[in-house]
């Protein structure tokens, strides 16, 4: 564990000092955070400026799925992309020999090698949005709420990661799939907005098929002190099962890798 | 001229026999398209289309177009450029009595010829679920819409060129173009028909490029009303714009070529 750790320190230590060599980046992405917000706010506004609504969603409620979007989103930018997008490129070159051949697990290898700071603006105001939202729509959540909801955050975190794990350990066996994560994050983009808006087939392949409900709308749901049993178990059942899924597709992988000499 | 045309053919016979290769790749790639399709289903279920002097089959209409157009004007040319430049690949090409870009160009066209399998598919698709209780355009429309959706996609690769010279000049200039998706995202008309917006931020997005890019061409395949002289001419003012630029930094941004790789 601790040898993990002291890893884990240098990884990021040294993937910091390689991104701060670009200073003009941190302007670009802070932009890009605030231009998406605004955007993904006025949008909101088109729906709520005719008293339509979404799903039966509050304006402040909607707000709330829309400030944990985007600090999925920020999460994303830090450690999802940068790792996770890089897979590819190691089964392509070949590189991903040395990787196994490293005294550490490879799967932690491949998803905490890099840390790009440059997500952190979008979690940053994806925190604040959700603490203003929350307090706009009422809500005071107490502190186990809190920290239920935090439970459920961490669950979402966990089913995004492990979708994107999965999609690009599936590079192994299509060796050209570098966009396949950028689908991923396109068809996420559905989670901007509360569940219920959309209509029932697609709420339901939204819930079992590709979980945008559980990234997003369980745990607003939790802040605003709206949980339901069923729904937290099954937020954790669904974390549970999709890490468990992630590990066990990666060791199959493996025994299918045949590295890229020719 | 006899020429040109055989190079023309050499280069996209070439890069659409490269493009087969990545298929499978591709048509993920066309479901990474799909916002316009969940926007739809967003519209709907808002029960906003009586508002917008939309009827739900136009606002149907509309956002399959859309999609459509979306799928036909995806241009990546920016991450490819970059990718080139810094690994030293663009070093032969420029050695070539051929302008790079060409090649490019070509490969986007070939790419989109794969597409077509998928797209018809997506779109017979949703038409079958929709309900195609409210009939196709007829063909003159539909086949100036598909005319209108190629010279969107010229212009869409004219103005990431502009801002893929940026490439000369840093190392990550793709990041560039992630702030140049915001206002491509928000306002052309991919998230929300024009006619949704609020005066003001209409006539915003109205004096950017980006309506010419997916709502004009959206609409005239759609078979709504359009003034078609008035967006041709959009298209061909921004052209008119952006092409000296191109060329300018293109001959800027060689001087300060180093061929850095091989």
């Amino acid at each position: 564990m601790g040898r993990y750790l002291r890893s884990l320190g240098a990884f990021w230590s040294s993937s910091l000092a390689m991104e701060l060599e670009y200073p003009l980046n941190a302007l670009i992405e802070l932009l890009s955070v605030l231009g998406n917000l605004a955007g993904s706010v006025v949008v909101l506004a088109l729906f709520y400026g005719r008293g339509h609504g979404l799903g039966g969603w509050s304006w402040d409620e909607a707000l709330v799925v829309l400030g944990i979007y985007t600090l999925l989103d920020g999460f994303t930018s830090t450690l999802l992309q940068p790792n996770l997008g890089a897979i590819v490129n190691h089964v392509r070159t070949g590189s991903l020999d040395f990787v196994l051949l490293k005294p550490i697990d490879s799967q932690f290898w491949l998803s905490a090698r890099s840390f790009s700071p440059w997500g952190l603006p979008g979690v940053l105001a994806g925190l604040a949005l959700i603490g203003l939202a929350t307090r706009w729509a009422g809500a005071s959540p107490a502190l186990p709420t809190l920290l239920g909801a935090g439970l459920l955050l961490l669950c979402s975190a966990l089913i995004l990661y492990s979708l994107w794990f999965v999609l690009a350990a599936t590079s192994i066996w299509f060796v050209k799939v570098w966009n396949a994560t950028e689908v991923l994050r396109s068809t996420l983009v559905a989670g901007r907005f509360p569940v219920s808006a959309y209509p029932p087939a697609l709420r339901t392949l939204f819930t079992l098929v590709l979980p945008v409900a559980f990234l997003t709308t369980v745990p607003a749901e939790a802040i605003l002190g709206r949980a339901t049993p069923p729904w937290v178990l099954a937020s954790l059942g669904m974390a549970l099962l999709s890490l468990t899924l992630s590990r066990a597709l990666w060791r199959h992988a493996l025994r299918y890798y045949t590295s890229a000499s020719s | 001229m006899k020429r040109s045309l055989r190079l023309a053919r050499v280069l996209l016979s070439v890069q659409y026999a490269y493009m087969l290769e990545y298929r499978a790749e591709i048509a993920l790639w066309a479901l990474s398209g799909l916002l316009p399709l969940i926007m739809l289903a967003l519209w709907s279920g808002a029960g906003a289309a009586a508002d917008l002097s939309l009827s739900p089959a136009e606002l149907r209409r509309y956002f399959l177009a859309a999609f459509v157009v979306r799928q036909f004007t995806v241009v990546w040319v920016i991450h490819i450029f970059e990718e080139d430049a810094l690994q030293g690949r663009l070093s032969p090409y420029l050695l070539q009595p051929l302008h790079p870009f060409w090649r490019y160009l070509a490969a986007h066209i070939a790419e989109q010829a794969t597409r077509v399998p998928f797209v018809l598919a997506i779109v017979l698709a949703v038409w079958l679920l929709g309900a195609g209780a409210s009939g196709w355009p007829p063909p003159s429309t539909w086949l100036l819409g598909l005319l209108v959706t190629i010279l969107a996609f010229l212009l869409r690769f004219l103005l990431q060129s502009v801002i893929t010279m940026a490439c000369f000049w840093s190392e990550r200039a793709a990041a560039l173009e992630r702030l140049l998706l915001i206002p491509y995202l928000f306002l052309s008309g991919l998230v929300a028909p024009l006619e949704a917006f609020p005066p003001g931020l209409r006539r915003l997005a109205l004096a950017t490029p980006f309506p010419s890019m997916v709502d004009f061409p959206a609409r005239l395949l759609s078979g709504a009303e359009v003034d078609l002289l008035g967006g041709l001419f959009t298209m061909a003012a921004w052209t008119v714009l952006l092409l000296p630029l191109f060329l300018l930094l293109w001959r800027a941004g060689l001087r300060r070529y180093a061929a850095m790789g091989a």
